[in-house]
């Protein structure tokens, strides 16, 4: 069995994972009954990668968020639809392999689905540009989205990059430009559009394609407004010091869900996604149906005026002016 | 009420007395360029919008200039100007947001990073919004977004034209995730701006970058710019650690973004006045009709 590469804080639960490998192999030969030791390690694994797990700081989030083996988008889509085509190109002269998207079947809907596509090894990851998307990418992803428009299929959307990608090439492109028109084009869709950060969401380059009716997030899923390394270097002035920026920056789920920035949390099989990632695709598809479900009871006008008004609850600030007369934002 | 009444009463609330940044400092009555040298006297600086009379260097100007720059005199009447910001997340790195935040109301004598009103320009109306950098980089957290949007919202059931100055750092870390989301709000309320066939002119200044440029400074129905701003979405440091090779010639300035398609016209301060005002009126905006 290929072993799947290891977090320093799961270390202690592959440890225990040996030591039942090790009896089940000694019992093979010695015909001991050990079933009550077995049951009791196993137990012990169960509850120790709980707590691990239950407990994770917000660097150790990001560590589960970019595991290399967290399910995909490209992995998550092959389970929840029924039928799926991957759509290609922006018409303007690409194809960006690190943002992917399609048509497909979920349920009995024909939905369109678009998302960051990072690789598993090496070789992969040079090909989708570690899910780091250039302006092409966002360009086909809002072709896509007013393809869905048109044909009024709702938008499912898979947030997992480290950000949109920086480089000489994407700014002649407009990486700016592309990210900006779709953060404005997305207000005017008359279709549901669910996004769910799946992996780690990196600031403009996750929210290119994230203004939704509904943003859900994975139990173990960060989602940044920078990086906490370039937050750390820039306002500790020191890289080091990323594990206390994860922290400072609130990127977990819960604190987003606090903050409402989102709307749901996703919980993951114990161990992350990672560990059981059937699990989670079935948690993500029951999920997907009944936000499919419950925004398909509104009308277009209701969709589009409830967007607007999501987003435009969000921040704090201090209006000494408004307290009396109204209650929000 | 006035520019100046808005300004005196700004001082009100922050009485400490600001030392003005926007020309690098002589002895305050001359002024040096920082680009080729000349010194000329401030007040001739000023009444030139700060551009060098020996090089055409445009110097860093604070909102309060450039308003005056832009609006007919006295004409420019402020929206929202109390919204203040919070510590949503009750940040500290080397030093904690809410100190961070109070020293610079105090240095700067403005409560964030972004002037909003709406104005005259030549007679024609005009909503306006002017970042500042002085004020922690110009950097957009939820005061910014919510000021930006609010401007924006007015300036569409006004059915006015908009302008938005950008000079920005991009989002504001310490508020974290709800600065990223000001970048959709806005350009939400630009959508509905738009959908009206209102005109919405962001003008670029240096700096320009990072989520500002993913956001409102792109959405320009025209997008206009400072010479030899910079603008850009990635960091030129980020760009060379991941290219490990030196940039182009002109990387992300002004001229550079107009010439891949991205800049419609690069403005000298001193004709951006009369620019905007032919722009407007080409728009079929008119001064509205004395009562
Ligand atoms: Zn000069």
């Amino acid at each position: 069995m290929v072993r799947r590469p290891l977090l320093e804080f799961e270390k202690p639960l592959v440890e225990l994972e040996d030591q039942i490998e090790q009896i089940r192999q000694l019992a093979k030969d010695s015909e001991v009954d050990v079933s009550q030791q077995l049951l009791q390690l196993e137990t012990l694994a169960a509850r120790r990668r709980e707590e691990i797990f239950n407990s994770l700081t917000p660097a150790q989030k990001i560590q589960v968020a970019r595991h290399p083996q967290r399910p995909s988008t490209l992995d998550y889509i092959q389970v929840i639809t029924d039928e799926w085509f991957e759509l290609h190109g922006d018409r303007r002269g690409s194809d960006d392999q690190a943002l992917v998207g399609g048509i497909g079947r979920i349920g009995d809907r024909g939905v369109v689905l678009i998302g960051h596509q990072k690789g598993r090894d090496t070789k992969e990851n040079v090909a989708r540009n570690f899910g780091m998307a250039s302006p092409g990418g966002y360009r086909k992803a809002l072709r896509l989205m007013e393809h869905a428009d048109r044909f009024r299929l709702p938008i499912l959307c898979f947030i997992d990059t480290p950000g949109a990608y920086a480089g000489v090439l994407a700014e002649e492109q407009g990486q700016g430009e592309a990210i900006a028109v779709n953060l404005r084009e997305m207000f005017s869709l008359r279709v549901p559009v669910i996004a769910t950060v799946i992996g780690e969401g990196g600031s403009g380059g996750a929210l290119g394609i994230g203004v939704a009716d509904r943003l859900l997030m994975f139990e173990h899923s960060v989602y940044t407004v920078a990086s906490p390394e370039a937050c750390a270097s820039i306002l500790w002035r020191d890289a080091a010091k990323a594990p206390a920026a994860a922290a400072a920056l609130r990127i977990t789920a819960n604190d987003l869900l606090q903050l409402g920035v989102i709307d749901a949390v996703l919980s993951e099989p114990s161990g992350g996604n990672h560990w059981a990632p059937l699990q989670a695709a079935e948690t993500l598809q029951a999920a997907l149906l009944q936000q499919l479900q419950d925004l398909g009871e509104l009308s277009e006008a209701e969709l589009l005026e409830q967007r607007y008004a999501k987003f435009r609850r969000m921040g704090r600030i201090l209006d000494p002016e408004a307290t009396e007369f109204s209650p929000n934002p | 009420m006035s520019l100046f009444d808005w300004f005196a009463d700004r001082r009100k609330v922050n009485p400490v007395v600001r030392a003005t940044q926007e020309v690098e400092d002589g002895d305050g009555l001359w002024s040096k360029c920082p680009e080729c040298g000349l010194v000329v006297y401030r007040k001739d600086l000023i009444a030139n919008a700060s551009v060098c009379s020996g090089c055409s260097h445009h110097h860093r100007i604070d909102s309060e200039a450039r308003i005056r720059v832009i609006a007919d005199e006295g004409s420019f009447s402020p929206i929202n100007s109390a919204l203040a910001p919070t510590d949503p997340l009750a940040f500290k790195d080397r030093r904690s947001y809410a100190d961070r935040l109070r020293d610079t109301q105090q240095s700067t004598g403005l409560r964030d990073a972004v002037v909003t009103g709406h104005c005259r320009l030549e007679g024609l109306p005009l909503s306006l919004g002017v970042m500042d950098f002085r004020f922690m980089g110009g950097s957009m957290g939820s005061v910014v977004g919510e000021k930006l949007t609010r401007l924006v919202e007015e300036a569409t059931a006004l059915r006015q034209p908009l302008m938005i100055v950008c000079a920005s750092g991009g989002a504001r870390m310490q508020e974290g995730m709800l600065s990223l989301m000001q970048m959709a709000k806005i350009s939400g309320a630009l959508q509905r701006h738009r959908q009206q066939e209102l005109l919405y002119i962001p003008l670029l200044t240096h700096p320009t970058t990072g989520g500002v440029t993913a956001s409102f400074a792109m959405l320009g129905d025209l997008i206009l710019a400072e010479p030899k701003a910079l603008i850009g979405f990635a960091g030129r440091r980020v760009i060379e650690q991941t290219l490990r090779e030196k940039l182009p010639e002109g990387f992300q300035t002004a001229e550079y973004l107009q010439e891949h398609g991205f800049v419609d016209l690069i403005v000298p301060r001193t004709r951006l006045r009369s620019t905007l005002a032919s722009l407007l009126r080409l728009h079929g905006v008119s001064a509205p009709v004395a009562a």
